[in-house]
């Protein structure tokens, strides 16, 4: 469904760009939530906005069944982190869920009941008429995660979705993307830098090294299906995997003085 | 019932602690007008008196407002309102373009900086020979006085648009009509409220420069040049009251919308989700 090939990116030129991708290669098939992690400052966000059409990057390419992507392609939608910049403070609720819709050809009655249906699915109905300032984070977040079901992509990229809310509400988001991926069938790669999230939530886990960022591991998770909050978190498997990504995300030393990348793989 | 009660009580009082300068400066002005006894300087008193019996003798169906007031005033707000409306559109559209556009901005800057350094006033021969001097060459004042507020505003509004949101309106594909309706004017509306704002009260001062100069026969800035030429020195201070009151009450109801306009600008701001330190 999405295919990166030797993806490749530099910030830049001369003596001050910063290759921030060193070729990243990477497939998603249909149905699948794959989990990016990696070191602070790899080059996550760039992958991501690279697949998004957001970056133009220096070298390989993104395919998106089959096409290449050029622009933003038609059928994908973005979480973004900063829920509070990417939603529009001018808006209500309703009108920020809705506002995409267009694009999908429906009239008004329409895209308002879309948006009702999604933000009914977040369990934020009651809350349409508001503005986004008058929520808090974690709502936010879900009427972020609500605008990005209603446009009924096929490809949901989060960048790093729950990193600026708290602990609670991180793992009722988490919940809340499994339960949403199970009635919408979508593809869904979900950046973050928490490790347990990643074993949590992904079908498999993608980790990158640091920059200029390759993969380093690409493995798959094999937990049970309903996924909890306790009881998946105390399996063995669970334990085992996520000290496997951590061992590779923190593996190397901050300032290593050993030539290259070693590959654990 | 109590709590509203007080709470009136408290806002009357605040506004009497806003206001109480007023009638004693207006007081001081009268006893010192009167001892001076000189001409130049008649009291409020008088210069009330003489307002009244120009302007506002009609009947009260009408506001009070005499037949002289609707020949002054209708003319001189036309001129006003019609000025600042051409040079809110033409400013609004021109900075909005020049703030989403690098090229275009490189192109324009200079001659932006080069135009909005010209005073307004200088250019009234010129525009007295291209319009003659009637209501065109009035507007036309007023439109070059007042778009340059509003233009740069439009174009900083425009131009730091914040990326996500832009990025945001990409991703979900949303038009180029939409996106500048519903993301970028709404996103520089603070912005371009300021400019208009601004050129509100230039086109006011600007009116009456217009009308001074173009030897207009009718409004308020001619019935200013007719009362000081004919010694009318209470109706000559009166105009000028006059034109205080209307610039205060333009500035008042122009916030009026403003407030209503970005009310989502100031709730955001409250709350801090605008907030970019993260």
């Amino acid at each position: 469904m999405l295919d990166v090939v030797n993806l490749t990116h530099t910030y830049g030129s001369g003596p001050d760009a910063h290759q921030a991708l060193g070729g990243i290669d990477l497939s998603v098939s249909e149905g699948e939530l794959v989990c990016v992690v990696g070191p602070s400052g790899c080059g996550k966000s760039t992958l991501l906005r690279s697949i998004a059409g957001l970056v133009r990057p220096t070298g390989g390419e993104v395919r998106i069944n089959g096409k290449p992507v050029t622009t933003t392609p038609d059928d994908l939608a973005v979480v973004f982190q900063d829920y509070s910049r990417s939603l529009f403070p001018w808006m209500t609720i309703r009108d920020n869920v809705a506002l995409p819709l267009r694009r999908r050809g429906l009239d008004r009655t329409a895209r308002r009941a879309a948006a009702a249906e999604a933000l009914a699915a977040v369990g934020l109905e009651s809350a349409a008429a508001k503005y986004p300032w008058q929520l808090s984070g974690g709502m936010q977040q879900r009427v972020a995660i609500a605008r990005a079901l209603a446009y009924r992509p096929s490809l949901l990229l989060m960048d790093e979705p729950f990193g600026s809310v708290d602990a609670q509400t991180r793992e009722d988001l988490e919940d809340l993307v499994l339960a949403v991926r199970g009635h919408h069938r979508m593809t869904i790669v979900l950046i973050t830098h928490d490790i347990d999230e990643s074993v949590y939530v992904g079908d498999r886990v993608v980790v990158l090294t640091r920059a200029p960022a390759v993969v380093a591991a690409d493995l798959r998770v094999d937990l049970p299906a309903p996924r909890d909050q306790t009881g998946t978190r105390e399996l063995p498997a669970f334990v085992h995997l996520r000290a496997e990504v951590s061992r590779l995300v923190r593996g190397k030393p901050e300032l290593s003085m050993t030539p290259s990348h070693t590959s654990k793989e | 019932m109590t709590n509203t009660a007080a709470g009136g009580a408290r806002r009357a009082l605040t506004l009497a602690g806003r206001l109480w300068m007023v009638p004693v400066v207006v007081a001081a002005w009268e006893i010192a007008a009167r001892a001076a006894e000189s001409v130049y300087f008649p009291p409020p008193s008088a210069i009330l008196a003489r307002l009244r019996e120009l302007w506002f003798s009609g009947p009260a169906s009408r506001l009070f407002l005499s037949d002289a007031a609707l020949a002054d005033f209708l003319p001189s707000l036309g001129r006003m309102f019609g000025g600042w409306a051409l040079a809110c559109l033409g400013g609004i559209a021109l900075g909005v373009a020049i703030g989403r556009s690098r090229t275009l901005a490189g192109f324009v800057d200079p001659l932006v900086e080069f135009g909005r350094a010209i005073p307004p006033p200088t250019l009234i021969p010129l525009f007295v020979v291209l319009f003659k001097a009637d209501t065109r060459m009035m507007v036309a004042t007023i439109v070059y006085g007042v778009i340059w507020p509003v233009l740069v505003n439009s174009v900083d509004g425009a131009r730091y648009v914040d990326r996500l949101h832009i990025e945001t309106a990409r991703v979900f594909g949303l038009s180029r009509t939409v996106r500048l309706f519903r993301v970028i004017l709404p996103a520089a509306a603070p912005k371009i409220f300021a400019g208009l704002r601004l050129s509100l009260s230039l086109a006011l001062i600007l009116m009456v420069v217009a009308e001074l100069a173009g030897s207009a026969t009718s409004g308020i800035g001619y019935e200013l040049l007719y009362t000081q030429q004919n010694f009318d020195l209470p109706g000559m201070w009166g105009t000028i009251v006059l034109l205080g009151v209307l610039g205060f009450l333009l500035n008042s109801s122009f916030l009026v919308v403003e407030r209503r306009t970005l009310s989502w600008h100031r709730g955001a701001g409250r709350t801090g989700t605008t907030d970019r330190s993260n």
